[in-house]
């Protein structure tokens, strides 16, 4: 289990637990948080659950992107250096008090 | 005015299946999408990626798969409409009256939505600015190359596409390349011939940059770029072209008056029928307690559609269950000769 944040592009902020072995995409799917559209379902097919994470030490704590993770973000609305799909990262303790922001948009 | 049975909405391996369907039970079909090619998600996402889920087939790609099913119906000799998109519908006494954007129209007691997560359409440039040059000076597709010849010309994306043309204009346009990262993820050899191209000077790579606005005075003049870290530089560019790949759109879907939830159209599992008489809903795009988002899942969604349909475009007609084994009718149908 893990505490999550979720922020808005607009800065309205959700905070929920989110299971372990579920991914920070699914969390806030299942938990209805907007600005994360999960188009493809999780598949690393699609871009539209693009979050930055802003804090520098969090990004590092991360597990590394898989091959094929950039290219899709390549695609992704607005990418920067700190993107990440979050259909990619699966929760676990570790990921404990991670704060993902949204992008303005995912299409 | 085409007058058929059913109109399926998307190519993809679940309205692919559902026409199958439709043929070994009797009905005529004609199938739309917005694609220039048949396979849906499966031939524009990841034709080469294996599937390991297909009942009874261990492994196949995306194209095997999609190329399977063109067999399968091949019989019935289906009509495709690729490169179009169903624009409206309408409901006049029970029946429905399709019209694509290309101007095609269609009459048919039922219309099967098929449509993945909407139709795939290039992801433009985030910048306002750029939407007033769209279609004139920003392109995010290529008709005519002529037009780019002598001009300046500035590319932004890292794929295959981005790349491709960046070489080919190369040839007769002055040629800058954007990407926002060093690394590329076009073709091997694609890459290796563009870094050649900018170490001779013939095109300008410009990495670690993304657009920031768009400038002219009536007609484009330069784009401005900005790295990551706030540094801006302009360019002089007659044309900027934008590849960043496809996105999902669920598009005019959204105005037929059908029930939604989020991006999907919720329906009864009994024959995948929406809120309205005569409009299925199946794969994808179709959301009820339990919904797997899995090829399989579509196939049996579009099975149970294509019985819906039945009712209604042989209203006189008693559906009869049979199978392929041993119906003499559907063997007709299929041409199989014993």
């Amino acid at each position: 289990m893990a505490k999550i944040k979720y922020i808005e592009f607009n800065g309205k902020e959700h905070e929920i637990e989110v299971p372990n072995g579920m991914t920070v995409m699914e969390g806030a799917v299942h938990g209805n948080i907007p600005g994360i559209d999960a188009d493809c379902g999780g598949g690393m097919s699609c871009a539209t659950c693009h979050v930055y994470i802003n804090d520098d030490e969090w990004f590092k704590k991360l597990p590394e992107k898989e091959m094929g993770e950039d290219d899709m973000l390549d695609q992704a609305y607005e990418p920067k250096s700190n993107s990440r799909l979050s259909c990619q990262l699966i929760v676990s303790d570790d990921l404990d008090g991670l704060t993902v922001h949204m992008p303005e948009k995912q299409v | 005015m085409i007058k058929t049975d059913v109109v399926i909405i998307g190519a993809g391996p679940t309205g692919l299946f559902c026409a199958h369907q439709l043929g070994i039970i009797g009905l005529k079909c004609e199938i739309v999408d917005n694609l220039d090619k048949i396979g849906g998600q499966c031939i524009e996402l990841y034709p080469d990626k294996p599937i390991y889920d297909i009942p009874a087939v261990p492994k196949c790609t995306g194209e095997e798969l999609t190329n399977n099913l063109i067999e399968q119906i091949k019989p019935f000799n289906f009509n495709f409409h690729l490169s179009d998109r169903v624009q409206e519908l309408k409901n006049e006494n029970d029946k429905w009256f399709v019209k694509t954007l290309n101007g095609k129209e269609f009459e048919t007691p039922n219309v099967v939505i098929a449509g993945g997560v909407g139709s795939f359409e290039p992801r433009k440039f985030p910048t306002k600015s750029a939407e007033k040059y769209d279609g004139k000076s920003v392109l995010y597709s290529i008709k005519d190359k002529n037009i780019f010849k002598d001009k300046s010309v500035v590319i932004f994306g890292g794929g295959d596409s981005a790349l491709d043309w960046a070489i080919e204009l190369s040839n007769s346009s002055k040629v800058t390349l954007v990407h926002r990262r060093d690394e590329f993820r076009g073709a091997p050899a694609s890459v290796q011939k563009v870094k050649e191209l900018s170490d001779n000077k013939t095109i300008d790579l410009i990495t670690k940059y993304s657009i920031k606005d768009v400038k002219g005075n009536g007609s484009l003049e330069s784009v401005e770029i900005k790295s990551e870290s706030g540094e801006s530089k302009v360019i002089k560019a007659d044309y900027v072209l934008g590849f960043f790949g496809l996105i999902m759109q669920l598009g005019p879907i959204a105005e037929w008056g059908l029930n939604l939830d989020k991006k999907t159209i919720p329906v009864n599992t009994e024959n995948f029928e929406t809120n309205k008489k005569g409009i299925f809903a199946i794969g994808d795009i179709c959301t009820y307690p339990g919904k797997l988002k899995l090829i399989l899942s579509g196939f049996h969604e579009g099975a149970l559609a294509a019985r819906g349909c039945f009712k209604y475009a042989r209203p006189d007609e008693k559906y009869r269950f049979e199978f392929t084994t041993a119906s003499s009718t559907i063997k007709d149908r299929l041409g199989v000769k014993e």
